[in-house]
């Protein structure tokens, strides 16, 4: 039996814009809108989604980055909204991120050793310089970095090496899950399949659960365990990764699914294509919030906003039609 | 048949405060009419600075740029400023990844593509403007009499790069360089936006060169291929076959590291290619991915591997290509 380590209910993030100055009424962008999931110890939830979907929304709410509107959050139990910053604090040692860009997520005038050694002085993990330093000389070593990496400035890495670099950060105060927001959608191809691998190897050996958000629909069905995908704001359908995959149900997760271009020239496949663009959302279509864009829209799609259901093999997805897979 | 575009060993190298930078280190390849011709690689392999070295776009100096490039009987590399400025544009058009940095924001999308029209075809205002109305429609961008007069900032990005691809169509090119065009775009717009340049080639019968790193849109859109390393050209060969036979350890090695979509599995590892990239800035002795070659021999780090057709139209920069099989 699993134990749910994170758990998210009913999140709610609006960022007011605009208005103020001249007097224009302020508006509110809906980041994120309502969504409901947990995330156990050891797995992978990977959610993907395209620009503008809330999914890197959600992982700052759930990294304490940014209060939320609405909803809660809570992390080995631990609701965010009952505890203080000195609890908070504890929770954010065993929670952990890791950015997309490692250019702008180190500090260029910090030595290796002091960006590593800082999260393990934070939260008092260890104590002694010395101690720290040997530390900190392991995670590099574990994350694939020579030893003498310590003493030398972020710009001295490539890009790969700096995400390591990001990673071992990640690891050092003993996290239990790692965000990784678009971790490895800077790197080169190569480079990208070094990482993940790395990742792979860490969850395998320190049982980490990794709350993965990324638009690179084939990273995802590589690695990730279950699958969220956000349109809007919404989750739109969430399930195992070989379900999801295999039998997309929402009519989006299709058109997602469909669109990802196949490295093999012998697959012609047919496009579930998507008319149109992402509406704004500072004002999302009322009803589906999908329905300005899906091949499937009937009448009650264009007013009645379809909750999230089970559709079979575990899935839950948000639409109007009875068996959407097989329609 | 003679081709379109041919580029014969060219070389742009940058002066630097570090040293020259080999960026294109000896490159040569061809296009033929109506063919797309993908150029693929990672960071710093040089596909980038080819399409700008064909558009002459980039500075001379810091830049050099030697060999030739033959274009209609010309050599675009010795071609004067103006002489260069009536193609570009006109004969052969461009596409950016970046559509808002590429459009002027102060000018409108209308104008913009009727500019090039007035200036190349000699069409006067009103006709230039109905030129870029049926470009627009052309493209596929919805109620195109309003978006004539709108500001590129006013379109979504989808919407941008289908207002630079009808910008770069409107003269009729007979050649297109593309570079990553849908690299910025979200999956589900970056499908409708490969789904028309297809769709735009077979109507217009124009050429492309499209410079990419992704496998995926080389899989989709490529007749033949170019794979980039360090520089040079290190394995080209029709689509078909770089997916099924590829002989270069490189090509090989970013198949490999590709995730294939269907072929799910958290326990199977991706493959690596170990290390990084190596500079560009001294002499590369050997074959130029010889340190992260798995199959790598003493002959390798001592002579750089000359071109071996290993098919027709296959060939491979690899001292061991004819036995890799």
């Amino acid at each position: 039996m699993s134990t749910t380590l994170l758990d998210v209910r009913d999140l709610v993030k609006h960022y007011p814009v605009g208005g103020g100055l001249f007097g224009r009424r302020a508006e509110t962008v809906h980041a994120v809108d309502g969504v409901s999931f947990g995330v156990d110890a050891g797995e992978t939830l990977a959610i993907v989604g395209e620009s503008g979907c809330g999914k890197s929304t959600v992982g700052k709410v759930v990294l304490g980055l940014a209060p939320p509107t609405a909803g809660r959050v809570s992390f080995g139990g631990t609701d965010y909204a009952d505890i203080g910053a000195a609890d908070m604090k504890r929770v954010r040692r065993r929670l952990q991120v890791v950015f997309q860009d490692p250019f702008s997520s180190m500090n260029p005038r910090m030595k290796v050793r002091d960006i590593v050694a800082e999260p393990l002085e934070n939260f008092g993990v260890i104590d002694g310089r010395s101690a720290i330093t040997d530390r900190v000389r392991d995670l590099l070593v574990r994350v694939g970095l020579p030893a003498d990496a310590l003493n030398r400035f972020p710009h001295e890495f490539s890009g790969g090496q700096r995400q390591r670099i990001c990673i071992a950060r990640a690891l050092a105060p003993g996290a239990d899950l790692i965000v990784c927001d678009e971790a490895v959608s800077a790197l080169d191809v190569s480079v990208k399949a070094q990482i993940v691998n790395l990742l792979l190897d860490l969850q395998a050996e320190y049982g980490l659960a990794l709350l993965f958000i990324s638009h690179d629909i084939a990273v995802v069905e590589h690695m990730a365990h279950r699958v969220a995908v956000m349109y809007l704001g919404k989750i739109m359908e969430i399930g195992d990764r070989d379900v999801l995959f295999a039998q997309p149900a929402h009519p989006y997760t299709r058109a997602l699914l469909s669109a990802v271009p196949v490295p093999d020239p012998a697959v012609r496949r047919g496009r579930a294509a998507l008319a149109g663009d992402l509406p704004s959302p500072i004002d999302p279509p009322r009803g589906c919030r999908f329905h300005t864009r899906c091949p499937l829209a009937f009448d009650r799609c264009r007013v009645d906003e379809p909750a999230l259901r089970a559709v079979g093999s575990g899935r839950l997805a948000a639409c109007h039609l009875d068996q959407p897979a097989d329609a | 048949m003679a081709a379109l575009l041919e580029v014969e060993n060219l070389r742009t190298h940058f002066a630097t405060r570090n040293g020259v930078v080999r960026a294109v280190d000896g490159l040569s390849f061809h296009v033929d009419a109506g063919e797309t011709v993908a150029i693929v690689g990672e960071s710093g392999c040089g596909k980038s600075v080819t399409s700008l070295s064909i558009l002459r776009l980039v500075d001379q100096p810091p830049a050099r740029i030697a060999g030739q490039i033959r274009f209609g009987g010309r050599n675009l590399a010795a071609l004067g400023e103006a002489e260069m400025r009536d193609l570009r544009g006109n004969e052969i058009g461009m596409i950016f990844q970046e559509p808002m940095t590429s459009l002027n924001p102060l000018l409108t999308i209308g104008r913009q593509i009727a500019e090039p029209v007035m200036l190349h075809q000699g069409l006067d205002r009103v006709a230039a403007r109905a030129r870029a109305l049926e470009m627009l429609t052309l493209v596929g961008i919805p109620a195109p009499e309003r978006r004539l007069d709108d500001y590129p900032h006013q379109l979504s990005g989808g919407m941008r790069q289908r207002a630079m691809i009808a910008m770069a169509l409107a003269c009729n090119p007979k050649i297109l360089v593309a570079d990553e065009p849908t690299t910025a775009l979200d999956v589900t717009i970056q499908a409708q936006i490969i789904d028309l340049m297809r769709d735009l080639q077979r109507r217009t019968g124009s050429a492309i060169i499209l410079i990419t790193h992704d496998l995926g849109v080389v899989a989709e859109m490529a007749a033949r291929v170019v794979v980039m390393y360090a520089g040079r050209k290190v394995e080209e060969a029709d689509v078909a076959t770089i997916f099924t036979d590829p002989r270069h350890p490189y090509t090989r090695g970013l198949l490999g590291a590709v995730p294939r979509p269907g072929s799910r599995g958290t326990n199977t590892r991706l493959a690596e290619i170990p290390g990084s990239v190596p500079s560009l800035i001294k002499p590369l002795v050997g074959c130029a991915f010889a340190g992260r070659c798995p199959k790598a021999g003493d002959i390798c780090r001592r002579a750089a591997p000359a071109w071996r057709e290993v098919g027709p139209g296959h060939g491979a920069a690899c001292h061991f290509a004819a036995g890799a099989a």
